[in-house]
């Protein structure tokens, strides 16, 4: 087994390395083939783990690999921990990425970079992997940090656009705010638990409850809180909670395959994954447990209302991730550790759908976006609109589609919580619900129904996408229908992850709900008893009526209440006041440093100074080098002289 | 009987005398290489007079070994000194400065 | 022993004197040798040669890498050889005696075998050095050399002679024993300065450190190569017999010389590095710092310590190799490189040799994740467990001084249009084995385990 996890990450490396270094030497057609049999091995192996560890008697594999380093008593090592929580990770990553390597080969087809294409989506699959295997901090942040700059590389990708590398600088800038809060909560860590092992952490963990901290002097704060806030801030930078999200949707100026592995269905659920992970801490802080829900339920709801007014049809289905990312960490933050990752599966999935359908989409019009400029789609794409229509069901969360169970049992556990927070985040994900119904199928309709609106042209060279582009359309569309399902009952309410997610009891949330529940089938017909459904087929309708009956309504809309459309359209001025307070302030104290500091102090003196310095100095030293025989002979003569002072001053 | 102490004070006199025609020699690179024949002989003294005064006689065993090496230092130093000399026509030691810096 | 094989192949070696044979010859000696090290491996230790020839774990792993650089070495400098007309037989008779003496060295028990393979391979540096007969600066070069040599290891000899007066005694453990004795021996501490004098000159610390970039520059880069690889890891054997075998007990006043060696090679070496143009110059003032840091894990007195610095040296000499490897190949094309703005546009002549220098550069100036980072920190983190944490800041401030250098390298490499358009080639086998030396710098700097837990058990 031991040898079959190591493989597993290795195998997409190896696809990676192939890609990269040898691309051009491979040709097209063979650097794909070599990428996806590396990620077809690291799907199947991923499999067989799964099976192993859904057994009776499975054992958790934890072990250290390799040492790196021991310094200090703390050791830098490579070690896997593969529970049940890590499976189901390494599943959701390797399929959802072998579909997105598949539909690739369509999507990039003509692309120049096609081999550096493969080799980057292959790194991250392998970056990803051993950020979920991973047993300790340090290799998890090595993980963090290479997803994050495989991310990077791949916002910009096509690095002559100017759009994709200011994106590609957003990024970069806000998840380093992220990554900082991220590197403190680790550094708390190992300074108060001694360790930077998983299960030594947790071990440590509960003796720590008690101790407070002063950062500011005066002001005690309880260690675990600030620790758990830390690294929720980590989380918050890589899975796009507000105020951080602002990096998400400019994040779609990468390629649209990329768009549906990493910025919707894996690395932004990174953030998610690791809390959960590291849930015995979590536990031991309500603070925290608060925070990370209220920070949850304003992204569900408040980026859900943006995707109301975007245009495009990758940013609609960008808002929708980040509402979507708000509801896990909502159940994060109401304790249901099981139904974020639930929900992470289900959402990964079709999410990936839907962002591959949009993808599937933009070819058939050349590369067009703007959804007012679609409409009417349905009878030249059949493929793409009958598992987008799924997605959106799966999305919107209609009873028997996975989106139904996961959301649902979201929006039921928090309704029994009890922690602060708890009433106002279930008014947000009830709302929240209206509001997905409604963007989903405005876009829906938009792009499918009504008249066509593109230009003639365009019209007559729209038709559905090669086969490589259905066929994971088809494949992922699949799991978005029954994996909610078949596995709601052991994933909620078995006790599946088992020791993986601790959660102290009187939190248990789930375990309240498991008590009520009675099999998938009677899971739908409760849920025709809440309010979340009829809410989300209101906004089914309501998109309906105002976008396809009567379109004037939108317009209208807009112009009654130009205020909140304008909030909406400006995203509430996040990008606005950070590039006033944060970037134009930081300009200008910048610009001051710079010209004062910089320029004159720093440059002038210190470093060109130190440099000029050291320069003059190797030169005058250099000098020491005579080139005669004699000199030297005598430098170790003196060099003798001065060993022996040392005997005489010992002595 | 001479004590030890005027062999060994004999012996780093000798030395000393060699290391300083090392490095006081401005001239002529055959008197450096006399110099280092004479330092090793100065160590062989070092050598007897210890092996002597212990009764040990791996000390004087030793010796054979230095001059043994002496020889063979001395075969390739004017070796080098030949080549040196075919290349530059003279052996001044103040003359060595192509490399420095 | 082993020994024989290689002194029989020697003597094969003279008799024939075909230029391709000889060198296919010396490969097969040095491999031979090389799994007949690992053949005779001892669990513990075994002595031959009534007591003067060890065999401990430290000999079996520095005289295995011995076998592994010099193996390199040669296949780099081959067509180099060849090609200045350099007399072939004698170079590779030459280098095969000088592997001879450092094996000899890294397992010798008493201080006269350890006197005599020293010997062996300063006498064949020394002819080495000179092998190019046409060239002033090469004679220059072999001379200089051969005199202060020669003056180092007469400063060796005396201390030698006044520890064996002062314990009655020529094999290290029974030095050790006289030593424990008496420790406060002054005639033997005052015999440890002249050996540690000769030592720092084997190593070139700094201020015995004169004679390494006139030599470096001046002598033949196949040579270069040579002296620069193989022979740090015999020096560091060098010291540890002398110091910690022999004189262990005596720590105390070893260490305080060491400081002032230590501190002087990587200050001296990293600031005039910084001046040099000569890119061979610059490796030697480089070398010199890095001596430096073997030094300081030496010094440290501790088995942690000792450990860190025998991999210090070892993977210094794969990296030299290296780097000396590149520069020999650019060499080939009739003139030889000389200035460091010669690698301009290195990348676009020859993609795989620019990474190499490339990854070369970068461990020298210790960057994770390459072997160069690891090495400098558990020789550090020896050095601050002793409680020097002065000399460990100073050390890590010059190597970001010495950063600089190293940085302008690559940038010539890659940033800078090359000056002649022609790419750099070199036969397969050449490619290939500097290919890997690179990779091997990059994967060790992952993967140090395995080499680290054999300097572990040579201390253990």
């Amino acid at each position: 087994m031991k040898l079959l996890y190591i493989l597993t990450p290795l195998a997409p490396l190896f696809g990676a390395i192939a890609c990269g270094f040898f691309g051009r030497k491979l040709g097209r057609t063979n650097s794909h083939r070599v990428a996806i049999a590396g990620v077809a091995v690291a799907f199947l192996f991923s499999l067989i783990a799964l099976i192993v560890q859904m057994g009776d008697d499975a054992k958790v594999f934890n072990e250290t690999i390799y040492t790196w380093m021991v310094s200090g008593g703390i050791k830098f090592e490579v070690g896997f921990l593969v529970d049940r929580l890590t499976v189901v990770m390494m599943t959701v990553v390797t399929s959802v990425s072998l579909m997105v390597h598949i539909y690739t080969i369509g999507y990039m087809h003509d692309d120049p970079g096609y081999q550096r294409f493969f080799s980057y989506i292959s790194l991250f699959t392998f970056a990803m992997l051993m950020l979920v295997m991973a047993n300790n901090f340090m290799q998890l942040f090595f993980g963090w940090e290479a997803v994050g700059l495989v991310s990077y590389l791949l916002i910009g990708f096509w690095y002559k656009k100017p759009t994709a590398i200011f994106a590609n600088l957003k990024a970069f800038l806000v998840n380093r705010v992220g990554d900082f809060g991220f590197l403190l909560g680790i550094a708390a860590v190992l300074v108060y638990m001694g360790s930077l092992n998983y299960t030594e952490v947790f071990a440590a963990a509960p003796a720590v409850v008690g101790q407070s901290m002063e950062v500011i002097p005066g002001v005690a704060w309880s260690v675990m809180t600030v620790t758990c806030i830390c690294l929720f801030i980590g989380a918050m930078g890589k899975s796009a909670q507000i105020p951080l999200h602002v990096w998400l949707p400019d994040s779609m100026e990468g390629p649209t395959p990329i768009s549906a592995l990493i910025h919707a269905a894996t690395m932004v659920t990174a953030g998610i994954f690791m809390v959960a992970r590291m849930s015995p801490l979590f536990e031991l802080s309500e603070t925290a447990l608060s925070f990370v829900l209220i920070i949850g339920s304003l992204t569900a709801l408040l980026m859900g209302l943006i995707g109301i007014v975007q245009n495009d049809i990758k940013r609609v289905v960008a808002y929708s991730t980040l509402s979507q990312l708000g509801y896990m960490t909502v159940a994060l933050g109401a304790s249901a550790y099981g139904a974020a990752i639930f929900h992470l599966m289900t959402h990964a999935f079709f999410k990936a759908l839907l962002f591959l359908a949009a993808g599937s989409v933009i070819i058939a019009l050349h590369h067009e976006q703007d959804i007012r400029k679609m409409g009417g789609l349905k009878k030249y794409m059949p493929v793409t609109y009958w598992t987008s229509l799924i997605g959106t069901l799966a999305l919107i969360g209609f009873p028997g589609f996975s989106g139904f169970f996961s959301k649902d049992a979201i929006i039921e556990a928090v309704h029994h919580s009890q922690i602060t927070g708890a009433s106002f985040a279930y008014v947000c994900v009830l709302l929240g619900v209206f509001i997905t119904a409604y963007y989903s199928f405005r876009m829906f309709f938009l792009v499918f129904h009504g008249e066509t609106r593109m230009d003639d042209h365009t019209r007559d060279h729209c038709h559905e996408p090669p086969r490589v582009v259905t066929v994971p359309l088809i494949l992922l569309a699949i799991p978005s229908v029954i994996l909610g399902a078949m596995t709601i009952g052991p994933m909620l309410f078995g006790g599946f992850f088992g020791d993986a997610i601790q959660v102290a009891p009187e939190h248990d949330v789930l375990a309240e709900l498991g008590a009520g529940y009675h099999g998938a089938f009677q899971f739908v017909l409760h849920g025709f008893k809440t309010p979340a459904l009829y809410l989300a087929l209101a906004g089914a309708v309501a998109a309906w009526f105002i976008h396809l009956q009567k379109p004037g309504i939108a317009t209208w809309f807009a112009e009654k209440f130009s205020v909140v459309h304008r909030i909406l359209d400006n995203k509430y001025g996040f990008d606005a006041f950070n590039e006033k307070v944060f970037a134009g302030g930081a300009r200008q104290v910048a610009d001051r440093l710079w010209k004062v500091g910089d320029v004159k102090l720093i440059d002038g003196l210190m470093v060109n100074g130190t440099a000029n310095g050291i320069g003059l100095i190797s030169n005058i030293v250099r000098t020491l080098q005579t080139g005669y025989l004699f000199h030297y002979a005598f430098a170790m003569i003196v060099g003798l002289l001065a060993l022996l002072s040392v005997f005489i001053f010992s002595a | 009987m001479i004590p030890l102490s005027h062999y060994l004070t004999l012996g780093a006199v000798l030395f000393g005398l060699s290391v300083a025609g090392i490095f006081l020699n401005r001239k002529n690179i055959i008197i450096i290489l006399m110099s280092i024949e004479l330092m090793l002989l100065a160590v062989n003294m070092n050598f007897v007079a210890f092996s002597y005064f212990t009764g040990d006689t791996a000390g004087q065993v030793f010796v054979f070994f230095i001059l043994t090496v002496a020889a063979a230092e001395a075969a390739i130093g004017l070796a080098i000194l030949v080549v040196l000399f075919r290349n530059r026509g003279t052996i001044n030691v103040s003359d060595l400065d192509d490399l420095k810096g | 022993m082993l020994c024989a094989i290689c002194a029989i192949l020697l003597c094969d070696l003279y008799s024939k004197d075909g230029r391709r044979l000889t060198y296919i010859l010396s490969q097969v000696a040095l491999v031979g040798t090389l799994f007949f090290t690992w053949g005779v491996t001892p669990d513990g230790s075994a002595t031959a040669f009534g007591g003067s020839f060890v065999m401990d774990t430290m000999s079996s792993v520095l005289k295995s890498w011995i076998l592994i650089v010099s193996i390199g070495v040669l296949l780099y400098s081959r067509d180099y050889v060849l090609e200045r007309e350099i007399t072939t037989g004698e170079y590779y008779t030459l280098a095969l005696s000088g592997v001879l003496g450092m094996m000899i060295m890294v397992s010798s028990s008493t201080m006269l075998t350890l006197y005599l393979g020293l010997e062996l391979l300063s006498l064949s540096l020394y002819a080495m050095a000179a092998l190019n007969r046409k060239d002033v600066r090469c004679a220059e070069a072999a001379m200089k050399y051969f005199v202060l040599g020669a003056l180092a290891s007469g400063l060796l000899l005396y201390g030698i002679s006044m520890i064996y007066g002062a314990t009655g005694s020529l094999v290290f453990s029974e030095i050790a024993a006289a030593m424990a004795a008496d420790s406060s021996s002054s005639a033997a501490v005052f015999g440890l300065a002249f050996v540690v004098a000769g030592i720092a000159f084997k190593f070139g610390a700094a201020p015995f450190h004169m004679w390494v970039p006139d030599v470096y520059d001046g002598a033949p880069t196949s040579v270069t190569l040579y002296i620069s690889a193989a022979p740090k890891m015999a020096a560091f054997a060098l010291a540890i017999r002398f110091l910690v075998d022999g004189l262990g007990t005596a720590h105390d006043s070893w260490q305080g010389m060491l400081v002032i060696l230590a501190l002087l090679s990587i200050v001296l070496g990293n600031l005039i590095a910084i001046a040099q143009v000569s890119i061979k110059r610059m490796l030697a003032y480089s070398t010199i710092s890095h001596v430096g840091f073997i030094l300081l894990g030496v010094l440290s007195g501790q088995a942690e310590g000792y450990s860190a610095s025998m991999f210090y040296a070892i993977t210094y000499a794969l990296t030299s190799m290296a780097a000396f490897g590149v520069i020999l190949v650019m060499d080939r094309n009739g003139v030889d490189i000389h200035l460091l703005t010669d690698l301009r546009g290195l990348f676009r002549r020859n993609p795989v040799y620019a990474f190499v220098m490339l990854i070369v550069m970068v461990s020298m100036a210790g960057v994770p994740p390459t072997v160069g980072f690891y090495a400098k920190f558990v020789v550090l983190d020896a050095v601050v467990s002793v409680g020097l944490i002065w000399l460990a800041v100073v050390a890590v401030v010059f190597s970001v001084v010495g950063a600089f250098y190293y940085l302008r390298v690559i940038k010539y490499m890659f940033f800078d249009d090359p000056i002649e358009a022609q790419p750099v080639l070199a036969p397969i086998d050449v490619s290939a084995g500097l290919a890997v030396n690179g990779a091997a710098l990059l994967m060790l700097g992952l993967f140090p385990g395995w080499i680290m837990a054999a300097c572990i058990a040579a201390f253990s």
